[in-house]
C-alpha cells in the first residue's frame, strides 16, 4: 500500500507543502539569516556578524521587556491555571446551571486580542479614574495587572473546559474507594484528582505559557508599551523596533531579537513539556 | 445526597451567577456605551446609563456602518477566514494522511518541522513573511488564505495525523486491493472517517483566523482592504482624535456574529476545543 501512495506524493504533499514552504519555511530562513545582516528590505541584506545580537542585548528596552514578560507569564499563568481548576471543581458539582456558567465562561475566548484589550483599556481606565489614580498609559503597574486580568478574564474559560474534561474522565470507583477509604474531600482531591489531572495540567500549562510569552494584540491594545516602553512584552517589543524606529540598522537588530525570543520560547515549551509529562501517571 | 452537600451546592449555584454576571459585565458596558451621544463618553463615566440627553439610539451604529465601511470589513474577514478554513482541511488533511501512512526519512522530518512551526513565534517571520507575499503578489484578501495555509498548517497538520495513528490500516488496505486508486480511499475512506477531526481543526483555524491582527496587516494595505481587527486598530491609530461612539459600535458588531455563532453551535466548539487540547 506504500508504494502506490508513495506515487501520489504530488497530489497529496505538493498544495501544503508549496505553501508551508511560502508561509513557513523560507521566510523563517531568511529570517534566520537576516539577523546577522544590516538591512531595510530582504534584497539589500549586508553580512554584519553577531553586532545585532550584542545590540540586541544592550537595548535596554529589550531587556526590561524580558523581565516584563517572565513576569507576566508566572503570575498569568499561576492565575489563569488556578481560577480555570477552581471553576472546573465547582462546575463538576452537581450543581444547576452548569451549562450557562459554562457558555459563559467561555465566551470572551472568542473575541480577538484587538477588541479585548479595548475593552479593558476602556473598564480599567474608568475604575483608575474614579479611584483618582493614573491611567493605564501612564502606570506601568497599573498596565502590567490590566493586562493578567484581562488573560484571566479570556483565558480561565479555556483552561476550565480542559479540566471539565479531565476531572469528568477520572472514573468514579477511584473517588468512591478514596472515600471509602475515609479519605477527606481535600485528600481526595490531593491525592487522587490530582495526579489523574496531569494530562490536563499539562496541556493547559504548555498552552497559558506559550501564549503569554507570545502575546502581542492585547498588549498593544491594551498599552501600547506607555509609558516609555515600560509595559512592552517581547513581541510588541520587536515589533516596535521592526515599524516604530528609523534609522538602517533597527531592522536588523529587530531580527536578532526574534531570533533570541524564538530559542526562548522553543527552550520553555520543550523544557515544560519534559518536566509535567515526567509527572504524569498511567491509568 | 446529604441535606448539607445540597445546602452548599445550592450556594455555590448563586456564587457563580453572581460571578457570572459580573463576567459579562464589560460587554454590557460597551453595548451602553456605544448608545451615547460622542460628547457622553469619557473615561470617568463609562460606567454611567445613557440618560434621555445622552441616548443616541442607533447613530454610532449608521456611522460605523455607513462611513466607517463594517461591511466591507464584515465581508473581507469572513472571506478570508472562510477560504482559509477550507484550504486548510483539505490539503492538511491529505499531507497528514500521506506523511502518517508513508514512513520515509522525509515524512518524518516533515511532521518534525510542522511540530516546530507551532511554536515559532510569529515575529520571527513577520518581516520575511510580508515581504514574500509582497514579491508572489499575494497581499489581497483573495489569496491570502494561501499564507495562512502555509502558516497554519502545523497545528492542522498535528492534529490530523494525532487522529490518523488511531485508524486502524485495514480498512484502507482492503479498499487498494479492490482496486481503488489513493485518492479514491483517501476520499472514500479516510475523509468520512475524519469529520469529528475536521470540525475541531476548523474551529480551532477559524477562530485564530477570524481574530488574527497582525498577519493581515502586515501584508494586507489597510487603505485597500481592512478586516474587522485592522479597522477597530484603524480607529485608535488614526488622525488624532479619536470616535469613541462609532467605535463602541464597531466593537459591538465585532462580538456581535460571534456570539451568535457562538450559541448555535456551542456543543461543537466545546468539543473541538478539548479534541484540540487532548491531541495538542
Amino acid at each position: 500500500m506504500e508504494k502506490a501512495i508513495k506515487k501520489y506524493w504530488p497530489i497529496f504533499l505538493l498544495p501544503t507543502l508549496a505553501a508551508f514552504l511560502i508561509g513557513f519555511i523560507i521566510p523563517f530562513l531568511q529570517g534566520v539569516y537576516l539577523a546577522f545582516c544590516q538591512f531595510t528590505t530582504v534584497r539589500d541584506a549586508a553580512f554584519m556578524g553577531l553586532s545585532n545580537f550584542s545590540r540586541a542585548l544592550s537595548d535596554t528596552t529589550f531587556t526590561h521587556a524580558f523581565w516584563y514578560n517572565c513576569a507576566f507569564v508566572a503570575v498569568s499563568t499561576l492565575a489563569i491555571n488556578l481560577g480555570g481548576l477552581a471553576v472546573a471543581l465547582i462546575l463538576t458539582r452537581a450543581i444547576k446551571g452548569t451549562n450557562i456558567f459554562r457558555t459563559v465562561f467561555f465566551m470572551p475566548n472568542l473575541i480577538g486580542g484587538i477588541v479585548l484589550g479595548y475593552i479593558w483599556q476602556i473598564l480599567l481606565n474608568c475604575v483608575l479614574s474614579l479611584l483618582e489614580r493614573p491611567l493605564l498609559a501612564l502606570d506601568p503597574t497599573a498596565g502590567f495587572w490590566g493586562l493578567v486580568i484581562l488573560m484571566c478574564w479570556q483565558q480561565i474559560g479555556y483552561m476550565m473546559i480542559i479540566y471539565i474534561a479531565g476531572l469528568q474522565s477520572i472514573p468514579d470507583t477511584l473517588i468512591e474507594a478514596a472515600e471509602i477509604d475515609g479519605a477527606t474531600p481535600w485528600q481526595t482531591f490531593i491525592k487522587v484528582k490530582l495526579p489523574m489531572l496531569m494530562p490536563s495540567i499539562t496541556i493547559c500549562l504548555f498552552l497559558t505559557i506559550t501564549n503569554s510569552f507570545k502575546l502581542f494584540d492585547q498588549n498593544m491594545a491594551l498599552t501600547g508599551g506607555q509609558p516609555a516602553h515600560q509595559s512592552e512584552l517581547l513581541a510588541y517589543n520587536i515589533y516596535y523596533t521592526f515599524y516604530g524606529r528609523s534609522g538602517p540598522q533597527w531592522r536588523g537588530i529587530g531580527q536578532a531579537k526574534a531570533v533570541i525570543f524564538c530559542i526562548i520560547v522553543v527552550a520553555i515549551s520543550l523544557i515544560q513539556l519534559k518536566v509535567t509529562r515526567e509527572k504524569e501517571v498511567q491509568q | 445526597m446529604s441535606k448539607e452537600r445540597h445546602f452548599s451546592n445550592r450556594l455555590w449555584s448563586i456564587v457563580m451567577t453572581v460571578i457570572s454576571v459580573l463576567y459579562m459585565y464589560p460587554i454590557f458596558m460597551v453595548l451602553i456605551n456605544s448608545l451615547k451621544v460622542e460628547s457622553a463618553i469619557s473615561t470617568s463615566t463609562a460606567f454611567e446609563l445613557p440618560t434621555a440627553e445622552t441616548f443616541a439610539g442607533l447613530e454610532n451604529y449608521e456611522n460605523a456602518i455607513g462611513t466607517q465601511g463594517f461591511l466591507m470589513s464584515l465581508f473581507y474577514t469572513t472571506f478570508i477566514t472562510v477560504t482559509s478554513v477550507l484550504a486548510i482541511l483539505i490539503f492538511c488533511s491529505m499531507f497528514a494522511w500521506y506523511i502518517t501512512r508513508v514512513h520515509t526519512k522525509v515524512t518524518k522530518a516533515l511532521y518534525m518541522l510542522c511540530a516546530f512551526s507551532m511554536v515559532v513565534p510569529f515575529q520571527m517571520v513577520m518581516f520575511t513573511l510580508s515581504s514574500m507575499a509582497d514579491t508572489l503578489k499575494l497581499n489581497t484578501p483573495w489569496v491570502l488564505w494561501v499564507i495562512y495555509l502555509g502558516f497554519g498548517a502545523g497545528l492542522a497538520v498535528f492534529m490530523f495525523c494525532g487522529f490518523m495513528r488511531s485508524v486502524p490500516i485495514d480498512m484502507e488496505e482492503a479498499s487498494m486491493i479492490d482496486g481503488c486508486n489513493p485518492l479514491q480511499t483517501y476520499f472514500h475512506i479516510v475523509l468520512p472517517l475524519l469529520r469529528p477531526t475536521m470540525v475541531s481543526v476548523a474551529i480551532l483555524e477559524a477562530m485564530w483566523i477570524w481574530n488574527d491582527y497582525l498577519l493581515p496587516t502586515l501584508i494586507l494595505d489597510i487603505n485597500k482592504y481592512r478586516t474587522i481587527s485592522m479597522l477597530i486598530q484603524f480607529f485608535r491609530g488614526s488622525y488624532g482624535r479619536v470616535e469613541m461612539g462609532p467605535m463602541m459600535a464597531c466593537i459591538m458588531l465585532a462580538i456581535l456574529p460571534i456570539i451568535i455563532i457562538y450559541l448555535i453551535g456551542q456543543k461543537y466548539i466545546i468539543k473541538g476545543v478539548v479534541a484540540g487540547a487532548v491531541k495538542g
